[in-house]
């Protein structure tokens, strides 16, 4: 597969490590009243969906950015890349 | 023996004679012949024999698609099995064996099977071999491996080397026929990065097996003559001997460029294959079609053969399986066969076509409405026996027959996405269907464009629409653009032991049996009956058993299914795959900076990961790795050691946030931790488990060094950067890994601070006040050179470890042993290293196995309640807090001479001794010199409550039984008196 | 009819018109008391176990394509119960024991060949670890043996101990492992059960379930509605898209493993063997392929079929250790779709869902396990209790901290 890195221009995925489904940015709250719960959901369920998948690779043979990659599970086509980083952000994740 | 069925003109080249052997005995060739030419010029029909009833079989195809003419090629070990005789180049010396016969091509005993073939049918083993149970592998698989396989290997490390390589271009252009010859034309002309690959050495496809013309020129000249522009075009890639195995995501392609299977010998340093990975915008697949043959009685005898390959052979090998010739047809193309045969002196029986309305021919005796229903001759084609369309039968003399069913499009590499191809009627065959794998378009006879105009039409406009280019396109030579003029003929009707898969000996009988018990979707059939699974992977049967099987079910053959392909397309030697990945290159090999000085010292090295660490320095005399290991560790206990502890991950942290986080990371605080000490620090996963430990050493407000240990220390920094980019993305803290930027030594023992006093720089002051027990600081060594140092132990003995920059670990070395002299220094390696950690109780690889809590390491308080940090919430879950959690332990032996060994499991001192009872098991094992005797570490139910408790320790793999005592894992000072001296 | 070798020279000397479809086609009838999804190994030995362990003969096998057609019948036949932990040793052990007896209990040659399996270690800390697997295996009742490194070179002379990047220095062999006709074990299972008169229904997929007040009634088809007391799914591989249509969010993802089988060729290996220092194992079927694979590709994916850099990963492994092969050919890859769990362990359990039950969670071990998982699940479908060897196999485990992890990796379903 070729992964389009958003600043480094496609890139074999070789180079990169994957983790799972970008959904592993949305830690829950420690303090929250539900937090057991909500962690539970949050490192062990999953919803694996066949189709778009919205996923975390780290390009470990280059700029070690991790990236959040729009990837169709069945036909593996990779519709959007963003750096993590800038995800997190705009999903309120701070310090 | 002279080449008795070599006929005129060929794409041979006559002025240079090649001698070969097969099966022992010579012949001779020209350059240009295949191994399945050059035996069919000598007479040489049968070439081998089948895989189930060891059927004589000659060659069938003059292509990759062949099932027949397999054989080991070359000798000891390069011996090749299962090549194919029909893409095999002849080279001087050439060195073949038929395969899978017993004692002799001729004379197989194995050929007894045939007399069988009643009882084994299709699937026959699913229904026996069942009684006595013990039977099938004492009696009945035995037997049955023996006698299946096909070639064998040499059993010897394969010698040759192979490479791999990227390729990358606009166009990958897939065949070189009429097609992709057109289409590079088209492509090149205007400047594109064109890439044009073709299995064959030469490139041209069927051009070079016509005898029509393309324009003014024969089709071969025309071809040479394109391939000579087309090489002269800088921006194209001509690869012959390059076979496209697979289309992959993204547009890469899988590419074995055979650089070596032509010549004798390989020239040194030139590997036998190239792996290319292609990346590519668009592919043209311009593959050709495959011609399929018949089934009816007897028609697996050598001599009988695909029409079109015997076309191949007269025209471009300029030789015939025989002088005398029938051919059995559905369409005009078994006619042109004919034609050509006869042109060059062939005689022709007769051409028998199943269509009543078949062309008549005034050169050539045609049999309309006729069908082939039997043959003879046991190691060779004799006579065809033939029903005319008046019922009566006629027998025909003839050495070999050409079989011509019709053409399927060569459509593998469009399924490799898990595409289907759709039927085309016109065609009676599967053609390429809409869900190619994308940037990929098709084009000629593989798209069923079967005429030579069409194919080059097609290929010129694919080209252009691929590229997107405008203007014109070349010009086309006049070529034929016959239509195809077939009728559908599968099989003839009431035929039993009809071959379609030649290799496996899978017949229209089977496909009967299948459908009648049950077996009839595509998968099923193929599964039951093995059709199709041989190494032609049914390039040439496939077809037919899905026809026949849709008759039987009264169904048409596109609702009955679709054969689809995998890669590779054709088979590839694993060795291509591995390329340069093997023997002591399969993984990279880091070195530490002292290696060069231990390897000088006789050091024994060990793997880790991917680093040689040395594991002891043998002193002469020391005959047993326990002398080298126990001196080492008493030496470093009674004054200094010192050892190479690199291998440790290393990560800069900096940042004005570095501290809240490492707060995150690690479940312990960070935050108040003074500049110029260092903490141990335990790292969990998000699931609670323990990931890591190592240290934080906090060199500035902003700046920490971490060490990992060498195990993670990639993981670790992954981890580490996901947790600052994911979850925390607004810290100011950057990180660095600086594992190999930095030699690091663990100077330890009593006489460690004096052994370093005489390196530090004076100005430095590292007394046991100034620099006390986890204390850390950036100073300079040896007049000035830049060094790290931290007051850190891992073996329970005052200890630091000193860091400098990585091109001057050598030379620290070197000088901690000159300086260490008149402290006796002793260099120690990773097993005294283990030693002196069991011995001081601090857990490892072995204990953070990845299922182990903080609890179970006995640092379940370390677990910071104030504050968030990964994996402290699913700490707290209650299966990982049950109250006979396992601890870490110490283990002795009750008697000391017993050994204590890692992996054995502990159980009560009385009771039985099984799974239901197991309380714990040992990670860690040593002779401990301190102590005198072996010690382990163990992780035990509730073991923080069980010290002085006797247990059994039984390793029933290993027969161990002894009895151990339950201690405190910190065996040798356990207060921590000496670090702090 | 009961196979035999009597029968098949009975057959050969009539002209074979005797032999019967060895299942039925039947149509589905509106109800049944049990439903199984999934016309896999796992689906099939369910019923097989149901019928003829428990007495549910109102039982269906509803099966989207074609039985057979997914991970059984693509995968590298290899059986074994070299597990470690408690929870997981027992039922690998119990599927063991279920293979010996299977031909005699299905009456169907699948061929069960226990040439051994040999795990290879390179390390001394690989050892250990294989010594504590070792013991729990003999613990729990079966059986392993410790090899050193000059006992592998007597049984396997072709490895690579000369010019080794990771010198072999042992490994945990179990005589008793080996391999199994894949396909055989679907057919044998599906005659088997059919026999007991289970309706095996294929082309028919699942579009839904009927569910009111928390109770499953059966299940939207492609061939209509089907009741059903209670409904198994067992569809590993697709459980999260199957399962989704009950409203859950599963423990689970869908990866795809590769496999390779290279051109017949006369017997070379023994048994299976499996490399310790990289992504590489091994064995060679009856008919003479080298059967073997490696490592998952490593990303969410339902399609069948994987990519060059494992297909090279595996290659090099296998150079790495047996560099014989370099001149034997890779003749065909494909890729299955593995439903890999969160702790690398199955899940056979009630849902949340009354009435619907779950079988799934197999990772790439779920060839092995077909016999115990079938006649677990029959179990907890007729009993509605886990049977004895499956109770650690809970969907709820992840929420209470009981993972069952056998390489230590965590909540990251790739590494598994």
């Amino acid at each position: 597969m070729i992964i389009p890195h958003p600043l480094l221009g496609p890139r074999d995925s070789s180079e990169f490590v994957y983790l799972g489904d970008a959904s592993l940015i949305d830690r829950p709250d420690w303090q929250a009243e539900d937090a057991a719960e909500a962690f539970h959901e949050y490192a062990y369920l999953r919803d694996n969906p066949a189709g778009e998948h919205r996923e975390l690779w780290y390009h470990e043979g280059g700029d070690r950015s991790w990236l959040v990659v729009t990837r169709n599970t069945m036909t593996h086509e990779i519709s959007k890349v963003e750096l993590a980083r800038d995800v997190a952000r705009a999903q309120g994740r701070s310090k | 023996m002279t080449q008795v069925n070599r006929l005129s003109g060929g794409l041979i080249d006559r002025n240079s004679t090649l001698n070969f052997r097969f099966d022992n005995r010579n012949y001779t060739a020209h350059p240009g012949d295949t191994l399945a030419s050059a035996l069919l010029a000598n007479d040489v029909r049968l070439i081998g024999r089948s895989f189930k009833y060891h059927r004589p079989r000659g060659v069938l195809t003059a292509g990759s698609e062949e099932p027949n003419g397999i054989v080991e090629l070359r000798a000891g070990n390069r011996k090749e099995p299962n090549t194919r005789a029909t893409t095999a180049e002849v080279y001087e010396g050439l060195d073949a064996q038929s395969q899978n016969r017993w004692p002799s091509l001729k004379f197989d005993a194995l050929a007894i099977n045939d007399r069988f073939s009643n009882f084994l049918t299709a699937g026959f083993y699913y229904k026996t071999f069942m009684w006595p149970a013990v039977f099938w592998e004492k009696l009945y698989e035995p037997i049955i491996r023996k006698a299946a396989g096909l070639g064998s290997l040499s059993m010897e490390d394969d010698p040759d080397e192979y490479d791999k390589g990227f390729l990358h271009c606009d166009l990958l252009i897939i065949g070189a026929g009429p097609a992709g010859l057109m289409a590079a034309l088209t492509a090149g002309r205007t400047g594109s990065d064109v890439i044009l690959a073709d299995e064959d050495f030469a490139l041209g496809g069927r051009l070079n097996s016509e005898s029509f013309s393309l324009g003014d020129d024969s089709a071969s000249d025309w071809a040479a003559a394109t391939v000579a522009e087309l090489s002269a075009l800088p921006n194209v890639r001509l690869m012959p001997r390059t076979t496209v195995i697979g289309a992959f995501d993204h547009g890469i392609y899988g590419a074995v460029e055979r650089t070596g299977d032509h010549v004798a010998t390989l020239p040194v340093g030139k590997p036998r294959q190239i792996l290319w990975r292609t990346y590519t915008k668009r592919a043209l697949l311009c593959a050709g079609a495959t011609e399929r043959p018949i089934a009816f009685e007897n028609n697996d005898r050598p001599g009988i053969m695909l029409a079109s390959a015997m076309r191949t052979y007269a025209n471009r090998f300029a030789t015939t399986a025989a002088q005398r010739v029938a051919i059995f047809t559905n369409n005009d193309d078994g006619h042109r066969t004919a034609s050509d045969l006869r042109a060059k002196g062939v005689k022709i029986a007769a051409v028998i076509d199943v269509r009543d309305d078949a062309p008549i021919n005034y050169e050539f005796e045609v049999l309309k409405g006729a069908q082939v229903v039997d043959t003879k001759g046991r190691l060779g084609l004799t006579f065809v026996e033939v029903a005319l369309a008046d019922g009566s039968r006629r027998i025909l003399e003839c050495g070999a027959l050409g079989v011509s069913g019709g053409w399927n499009p060569n459509v593998h590499l469009t399924c490799h996405h898990r595409g289907r191809p759709v039927w085309n009627d016109d065609l009676a065959a599967f053609a390429p269907g809409d869900d190619l794998p994308p940037g990929m378009t098709v084009a000629g006879a593989a798209n069923g464009t079967l005429s030579t105009h069409g194919a080059l039409q097609s290929g010129a406009e694919s080209a252009a629409i691929a590229l997107d280019l405008k203007g014109a396109l070349p010009d086309l030579p006049k070529a034929e653009d016959a239509p195809i003029n077939q009728t559908p003929f599968w099989y003839l009707k009431g035929c039993a032991r009809a071959w379609l898969d030649q290799q496996n000996d899978v017949t229209v009988k089977d496909v009967k049996l299948s459908h009648q018990e049950g077996f009839r979707s595509v998968e099923h059939l193929k599964r039951y009956t093995t059709l199709g699974m041989a190494t032609d992977q049914g390039k040439t049967s496939n077809m037919a058993g899905l026809a026949i099987m849709a008759e039987l079910a009264g169904k048409s053959i596109p609702e009955t299914g679709t054969t689809i392909f995998r890669p590779p397309y054709t088979p590839v030697p694993i060795g291509t795959f591995a390329g340069r990945m093997k023997g002591q290159d399969f993984h990279p090999t880091r070195l530490t900076p002292s290696h060069y000085w231990a390897k000088e010292r006789g050091a024994v090295f060990v793997e880790v990961g991917n680093w040689l660490r040395a594991q002891w320095f043998p002193l002469p005399g020391e005959t047993h790795w326990r002398e080298s290991v126990d001196r080492e560790v008493r030496q470093t206990r009674a004054s200094v050691g010192v050892c190479d502890c690199t291998t440790l991950g290393k990560i800069d942290v900096q940042g004005t946030d570095a501290a809240a986080f490492l707060n995150k990371v690690y479940c312990n605080g960070f935050a108040k931790l003074a500049i110029g000490k260092t903490r141990y620090g335990l790292m969990l996963r998000e699931d609670g488990m323990a990931m890591d430990d190592g240290t934080a050493a906090r060199l500035a407000e902003d700046h920490f060094v971490v060490t990992t240990t060498t195990a993670n220390a990639v993981n670790v920094y992954r981890h580490m950067e996901f947790v600052r980019q994911c979850l925390f993305p607004d810290m100011d803290v950057q990180l660095i890994s600086t594992t190999e930027a930095w030699a690091q030594y663990a100077v330890a023992g009593p006489n460690s601070r004096k052994l370093l006093q005489k390196i530090v720089d004076p100005e430095f002051d590292i007394s046991n006040d100034a620099f006390p027990f986890m204390g850390c600081g950036s100073i300079t060594v040896c007049g000035g050179l830049r060094a790290r140092l931290f007051r850190i132990s891992f073996s329970g003995e005052l200890a630091f470890e000193i860091a400098v920059p990585s091109r001057y670990g050598d030379a620290l070395m070197r000088r901690l042993m000159q300086d260490g002299e008149e402290f006796d220094v002793v260099p120690y390696g990773t097993e005294a290293l283990g030693v002196m950690r069991i011995e001081k109780g601090h857990a490892a690889g072995n204990e953070l196995n990845g299922t182990t809590s903080a609890l179970n390491l006995g640092m379940g308080r370390m677990v910071s309640k104030k504050k968030d940090s990964i994996g402290s919430t699913l700490s707290e879950r209650e299966g990982l807090n049950e109250p006979d959690a396992l601890m870490m332990v110490g283990i002795k032996p009750v008697n000391a001479d017993d050994k204590i060994t890692a992996g054995a499991h502990l159980m009560d001192a009385s009771g039985p001794v099984d799974a239901k009872h197991d309380q714990g098991y040992v990670t860690s094992a040593a002779f401990s010199p301190s102590l005198d005797c072996h010690i382990g570490l163990a992780f035990l139910k509730n073991g923080g409550a069980r010290q002085g408790e006797r247990m059994r320790l039984v390793s029933p793999l290993t027969d161990v039984n002894v009895e151990v005592e339950i201690v405190s894992a910190h065996f040798v000072d356990p207060e921590g008196e000496r670090l702090r001296a | 009819m009961r196979y035999s070798g009597f029968q098949v020279i009975k057959q050969a000397l009539t002209g074979h018109k005797g032999w019967t479809p060895a299942w039925r086609d039947p149509e589905p009838k509106a109800h049944y008391d049990i439903v199984i999804i999934g016309g896999g190994g796992h689906g099939l030995a369910t019923a097989h176990y149901l019928a003829k362990v428990y007495g549910h003969r109102k039982v269906a096998v509803i099966e989207k394509g074609w039985i057979g057609g997914g991970n059984v019948g693509r995968n590298t036949t290899i059986v074994r119960s070299n597990y470690l932990l408690d929870g997981n040793e027992p039922f690998y052990e119990f599927s063991l024991k279920l293979w010996e007896g299977l031909e005699q209990d299905l009456n169907y040659n699948a061929m069960v060949s226990q040439r051994g399996i040999l795990n290879l270690f390179h390390s001394d800390g690989q050892r250990d670890a294989y010594t504590r697997r070792g013991n729990a295996m003999i613990l729990n009742g079966a059986d392993a043996e410790l090899l050193d490194a000059d006992q592998v070179r007597k049984e396997h002379p072709y490895l690579n101990f000369d010019n080794a990047r990771f010198p072999i220095k042992g490994g945990l062999a179990q005589r008793r492992g080996g391999t199994v006709r894949h396909d055989a074990v679907a057919w044998g299972y599906a005659r088997s059960a059919d026999g007991y008169g289970v309706d095996i229904i294929q082309n028919c997929e699942v579009t839904g379930f009927r569910i009111e007040d928390g109770k499953c009634l059966g299940v939207e088809t492609s061939k209509g509605f089907i009741g059903a007391g209670k409904i198994g799914c067992a569809v590993a591989g697709n459980s999260g898209r199957v399962v989704g249509m009950a409203g859950m969010r599963l423990p689970i993802e869908s990866h795809v493993l590769q496999a390779f089988v290279s051109e017949g060729l006369k017997p070379v290996l023994p048994g299976v063997i499996t490399f310790g220092a990289g992504h590489f194992y091994v064995s060679q079927s009856d008919k003479g392929g080298l059967v073997f694979g490696g490592d998952l590709d490593g990303y969410n994916t339902y399609a069948q079929r994987g990519n060059l850099p494992v297909v090279e990963d595996v290659c090099e492994g296998g150079m790495a250790l047996m560099p014989m092969i370099g001149r034997a050919r890779l003749l065909r890859m494909w890729g299955g779709v593995m439903d890999m769990s969160m702790d690398g362990s199955p899940i056979i359990d009630r849902t949340p869902v009354e009435g619907l039950y779950f079988n799934g969670g197999w990772c790439y071990g779920g060839f092995k396990a077909t016999p115990a998982s079938g006649y677990c699940f029959a179990h907890l479908l007729a009993q509605d209790e886990p049977h004895p060897t499956a109770t650690a196999y809970r969907l709820d485990r992840f929420r209470t901290g009981r993972m069952i992890d056998e390489k230590g990796v965590g909540n990251q379903p790739n590494l598994h």
